[in-house]
């Protein structure tokens, strides 16, 4: 495929057209190999786990670093207000519990321990989104973006697959100040490879296109790219951003899409009330005002199901997006 | 090591000093909160002046003994034993919840660092704890943690999570000293939550427990010591105290949990607490 290029570098992106070749990996693995590396190069880097260490992926730096990992079992309140604690005396502390629960049970201790207090606290939320599937409604945290990304000092990421979650592991590992990454469960599609750049707070466009802007996160970017295909069927020429870094935003990249492309559509595996979409909104609202459509969780609770029988239900799927692609280019002036 | 009488005489004029500032913080203020505050100023004020290991000139010292405050709305004793102990002036307090002061009306670690953490949401200020200690644990640093909670605060999910814990890592470094005032907004401890008997939930939580006269400066002093001694275990000091402690009108009534005095009722107060200091001095 074509190398896409973003300000002169070269993305190096993973073939992802071919269905036969995709790879597919959850993007917990990529926490968790990106967890032990950050945990190798500092020994100040600890993991705290409340009792999901095989499924956050927080098993393998137990046993490559065991003297930097802690158990306190299922409290995760503790686990935010802990990790408070020991950030304040140097440590940098990754506490990781399904996001349903931390954040979303730990929300208050969060604001105050992580962000006003100023404490380099690391929250990995797993198994986020309704494609944890048959685990239902209870366990798919689908508005942890929205309570992260409202909080002052919060760094709120995103990424797009298993390597790029890696590399988001590592960069927030040496970045001062709280953060939240999520990331899912379920395997989903490599687009990226080790050679593909990321910086925190950088949108990066996957796609070139001029008709319409697809701006996503997480594992729905695969969904986004293959939209962009169908609809280039349809000769029109979607762009398609990475939208990794959901706080703070790449204002720059966002309104320079609404410019380029006069329409935009958002996804995000989340309700769109308050998510990734509607600080696109806000941005665009502010500075170049387009037309929007919003792909994600319509202000409704998950459900048990397979995850992908439950994206295209929840109106996630690749065809969703092509129908508010060309809804977001009618609506066009 | 115990204090001479000198020194515990001069800890009771501090303590005095603590409470004073307080009556004025608290008057300039406006609101705030009165009971807890001065009935925890003799702890502060051994905690300050003799127990903790701290620099006043260096804040930041790594190897400084932490002191939390979990209930961080009695914020006014701290700062007040704070000013008396020379991290900031006294005149200070009177910027007590003004508007760009550093004085908040809860404690804030970004506008005034050696507060150690943000507090105010109760129930929260042991699990911090927890987590310095097992850093200074972790790093095989020798200096301690304490952690000022309210009994209240001991009907907050957290603060159970972070006795467990304490108790699951053996945290010795950590002692944990609770207001036991039997009071919170609504009235008695006992009527809203009962919380008796507290010292046995703490033994079962793998905890060493002590129980002392929280306005006797020596006995608390000497508690202390022997939280220092303890091995293997995290420590408590259920400090028995009488609300509004050392201001007549306030001894023992809630209604004085959340409320500041006016003009008047502090001039009241002050003239209190003056007689006392000359009681302390002439019975030296």
């Amino acid at each position: 495929m074509p190398e896409t290029t973003m300000d002169g570098e070269t993305l190096h992106l993973h073939g992802y057209t071919d269905a036969a070749s995709v790879v597919q990996v959850p993007t917990r693995n990529g926490f968790g190999e990106g967890l032990i590396e950050a945990g190798k190069k500092n020994k100040n880097v600890m993991a705290i786990c409340a009792d999901l260490a095989e499924s956050t992926r927080m098993e393998g730096f137990k046993k490559a670093c065991p003297d930097q990992y802690l158990e306190i079992g299922v409290a995760e309140q503790m686990l935010v207000a802990m990790a408070g604690g020991l950030a304040s005396a140097g440590k940098i502390p990754w506490i990781a519990s399904y996001a349903m629960f931390n954040p979303g049970r730990s929300w208050e201790q969060v604001r105050t321990i992580m962000a006003l207090n100023e404490t380099n606290v690391k929250i990995a939320g797993a198994h986020a989104g309704v494609s944890v599937g048959p685990d239902g409604a209870t366990h798919q945290a689908v508005e942890d973006i929205a309570i992260m990304r409202v909080i002052p000092h919060m760094t709120v990421v995103v990424p797009c697959d298993s390597i790029q979650t890696k590399k988001a592991t590592l960069a927030l590992s040496e970045m001062f100040g709280p953060v939240y990454l999520r990331f899912a469960r379920e395997k989903s599609a490599i687009v990226t490879t080790d050679d593909t750049p990321f910086q925190i707070g950088k949108a990066q466009t996957f796609r070139e296109g001029k008709d319409v802007a697809i701006v996503a996160c997480g594992i729905l970017v695969y969904n986004a790219l293959m939209a962009a295909e169908e609809l280039a069927k349809d000769g029109i020429d979607a762009r398609v951003v990475n939208n990794h870094t959901v706080k703070p935003m790449d204002t720059a990249a966002i309104v320079a899409s609404a410019k380029h492309c006069g329409a935009i559509v958002t996804v995000e595996e989340h309700q769109v009330h308050a998510g990734m979409g509607s600080r696109v909104a806000e941005i665009v609202a502010a500075n170049h005002p387009v037309p929007i459509e919003f792909v994600g969780v319509q202000d409704r609770f998950g459900q048990s199901g397979d995850p992908v029988e439950l994206i295209e239900h929840y109106g996630m799927g690749t065809t969703a997006i092509v129908a508010a692609a060309k809804k977001a280019i009618a609506r066009k002036r | 090591m115990s204090l001479s009488q000198e020194g515990l005489t001069a800890l009771r004029v501090k303590a005095n000093d603590v409470r004073q500032g307080i009556i004025r913080a608290l008057e300039s203020a406006g609101s705030g909160h009165s009971a807890g505050s001065l009935d925890m100023a003799d702890i502060f004020t051994a905690l300050y002046g003799s127990a903790m290991r701290h620099d006043p000139k260096r804040p930041d010292w790594a190897d400084r003994d932490r002191l939390l405050l979990s209930c961080g709305h009695i914020a006014p004793v701290r700062y007040s034993a704070m000013a008396n102990f020379g991290y900031f002036p006294v005149e200070e307090l009177l910027t007590l919840r003004k508007f760009g002061t550093r004085l908040q009306g809860h404690p804030e670690r970004v506008t005034l660092p050696s507060v150690e953490t943000t507090s105010g949401p109760l129930g929260e200020g042991l699990a911090q704890g927890v987590g310095m200690a097992m850093a200074a644990k972790l790093d095989a640093k020798d200096w301690r943690v304490y952690v000022v909670t309210s009994d209240a605060e001991h009907q907050c999910g957290l603060h159970w999570e972070a006795m467990m814990t304490a108790g699951k890592f053996k945290l010795d470094n950590l002692t944990c000293i609770i207001d036991r005032n039997f009071i919170q907004i609504d009235g008695s401890t006992e009527d809203i939550m009962p919380l008796e008997p507290l010292g046995d939930k703490y033994r079962s939580f793998n905890w060493e427990v002590f129980e002392c006269d929280g306005h006797d400066i020596g006995a608390f002093l000497d508690t202390v010591e022997k939280c220092k001694a303890v091995r293997g275990k995290p420590q408590v000091i259920v400090a028995n105290t009488i609300p509004g402690k050392g201001v007549s009108y306030m001894e023992g009534d809630y209604t004085w949990h959340g409320k500041p005095p006016n003009k008047e009722q502090a001039e009241t107060a002050l003239r209190e607490l003056t007689a006392d200091r000359e009681r302390i001095l002439a019975n030296a």
